[in-house]
């Protein structure tokens, strides 16, 4: 018993050692953002009190960088992404999880390739398309790349919770004649949980993203958070302040939306990349 | 009702059989029509253009010609070499400490201890903030000019390893591997924790009344039974790797720098492509640097499939 509760606390320990780890530098570029330039490199460890705290980084951010614009973009592309992913994708996964028909076994195969192979290895055609469909420097590009990426993982987690609705539910608006598109539209709150799930699995990656906005949106007016704040960080990399405050902005909103989905987030990936 | 889809359309035809299911088509066509035309189409195009050289906007076709010059001529293969040396060492940091941190992190979450689900929350949060964040929240830290690392290091009369890490050729790879480290250890966190929950109760039980030790247990109950997910694990970690870009461009630029020290496949791929400073960008050989990682994922998955899974499976039986 007392052995039990030994390894507890080194148990606890460990992880509150590693708490530390995970959040240090975070909580460094938080609370130094709130700072003078001065107290910044003298005190580091410090917080703000009144005598150093300043809002000069978050003043130079708001004259020479279009944030709130990007902040917009990135809004739209994720959102557009995530509804466009979660349509089409949940009723493929209905087709694929209610009828039997001679291709669907390779129907849901071909679907999957995509959780393996890589949509970056496709770069250059997905450019090329995009260019001959006029669509680079459009949010477009964005969230139709973002669309296909997501649906192979969402296709099969959907499938796997759509298969366990309870048949009978179906049969029976079916006897009260509903159509197939009724009975889809019907399942849809009773796999509400999934949905959630790959709501917040898909979001991350997306809002997070570099590769494609860089190539396909490097416009000013398409640009996205990441890659603003990418562009703005290399202009800006010996003004302090003004850098930790970009990347307080860039860090706060991701946190709380985790933070609020956290529940999803992990059902998600424990309950679609296991099974 | 199996009934193909390839069937005729007629409504001749449809009066006489059973009814062609249309709903199938409709409810399965706009995910299988963007996945093919944004994804697999630009792959197999990708791949089609390796294999042909573009001058004033022609294309011809030239065969291996391309991936010749990728692992034939000195201008490339240096590169290429260096970047496949490097991402194996990416690669190998990842599997050496991410994978057995977060198996660990796993094991001590599986304890029912008292606040389980506020470190959990904690401990991913890194893994959701974007890379580029990651990359220059670390970049400041690891700056000789702000001091964090040496308030920190000082004290513990470590000033020796007060050095600009990512600044020099031979500690950059392996500082960007440690931060990319640092931020995905909550993916196999997660992935370990989900595999070790659904071990029944009972084996811990019986293992316990035998009065085994945690490592015991650990080695001998929740090793074994969590073999699946080290394989499924370990063959992410390679495909994430493999197509990282992120960081290393958010960080080092895209020379990977110090002079090409960080370089890794993805980062080569986009200079290939698109050029940098005097270097013209050539999407075809762009596009036989994609085609090169495409094969090293393929190869990957496969010693994934064919080794890991056959011994699993022998294991078990």
């Amino acid at each position: 018993m007392r052995r039990a509760g030994s390894s507890r606390v080194l148990a606890h320990l460990a992880l509150l050692f590693y708490c530390l780890i995970a959040l240090f530098p975070t909580l460094m570029i938080v609370v130094n953002s709130f700072k003078d330039r001065v107290s910044i490199f003298a005190q580091p460890f410090a917080l703000p009190t009144a005598k150093t705290f300043s809002l000069d980084g978050y003043r130079t951010l708001a004259e020479s960088a279009n944030f709130p614009l990007y902040f917009l973009n990135s809004l739209t592309t994720t959102l557009g992404s995530l509804l466009l992913i979660l349509f089409v994708s949940s009723m493929a996964a209905y087709a694929l999880s209610e009828y039997t028909f001679r291709l669907n076994a390779l129907t849901a195969l071909y679907l999957s390739i995509g959780i393996m192979v890589p949509i970056r290895l496709g770069t250059v055609g997905i450019l090329n398309l995009m260019v001959s469909l006029h669509l680079v420097n459009t949010l477009w590009a964005l969230i139709l790349v973002y669309t296909a990426q997501g649906i192979p993982l969402a296709v099969f987690v959907l499938t796997s919770f759509m298969r366990g609705v309870p048949r009978e539910l179906k049969e029976a608006a079916r006897i009260d004649g509903a159509s197939e598109y009724r009975i889809y539209g019907l399942t849809l709150p009773l796999i509400r949980p999934a949905l959630g799930a790959v709501t917040a699995i898909s979001m991350i990656p997306i809002w997070n993203d570099l590769w494609f906005p860089l190539i396909l949106a490097p416009g000013e007016k398409t640009k996205t958070i990441v890659l603003g704040a990418s562009a703005f960080l290399g202009q800006f990399v010996n003004d302090y302040s003004a850098v930790l405050a970009a990347l307080t902005l860039a860090i706060v909103p991701v946190v709380i939306l985790y933070v609020l989905f956290s529940r999803q987030l992990v059902s998600g990936i424990t309950g679609g990349a296991v099974k | 009702m199996s009934v193909s889809s390839t069937q005729s359309f007629s409504p001749a035809r449809r009066a006489r059989r059973r009814p062609f299911p249309l709903h199938i088509v409709v409810f399965l066509a706009p995910a299988v029509l963007i996945y093919t035309v944004v994804m697999i189409y630009p792959i197999l195009a990708s791949l089609w253009l390796s294999l042909n050289h573009t001058a004033d906007g022609v294309n011809t076709f030239v065969g291996v010609s391309n991936y010749q010059r990728l692992l034939g001529t000195e201008l490339y293969v240096q590169p290429l070499l260096n970047a496949l040396k490097n991402n194996l060492i990416f690669f190998g940091i990842h599997m050496l400490v991410q994978n057995p941190v977060g198996m660990l992190l796993a094991v001590l979450l599986t304890l029912k201890l008292r606040g389980t689900a506020v470190y959990r929350t904690i401990l991913f949060t890194p893994t959701v903030m974007s890379v580029v964040v990651v990359g220059f929240a670390w970049k400041l830290i690891l700056n000789p000019a702000w001091g964090v690392q040496r308030s920190l290091l000082t004290p513990l009369h470590l000033q020796a390893l007060d050095l600009p890490w990512l600044g020099l050729a031979s500690s950059a790879l392996t500082t960007l591997s440690l931060i990319s480290v640092w931020q995905n250890v909550g993916i196999p966190m997660l992935l370990f924790l989900a595999a070790l929950v659904r071990i029944p109760e009972e084996l811990y039980e019986a293992a316990r009344l035998d009065g085994a030790g945690a490592w015991t247990v650990f080695r001998y109950i929740q090793l074994p039974l969590i073999l699946p997910t080290v394989g499924i694990v370990s063959v992410l970690t390679f495909v994430g790797n493999f197509n990282a870009f992120d960081l290393i461009y958010a960080v080092q630029g895209a020379i990977a720098g110090p002079n090409f020290a960080s370089d890794i496949l993805g980062t080569l791929f986009y200079r290939t492509f698109f050029g940098y400073q005097l270097q013209p960008g050539d999407p075809n050989m762009g596009a036989a640097v994609a085609g090169f990682m495409l094969v090293v994922i393929l190869i990957g998955l496969l010693i994934y499939l064919v080794a890991w899974q056959r011994r699993i499976t022998e294991v078990q039986f």
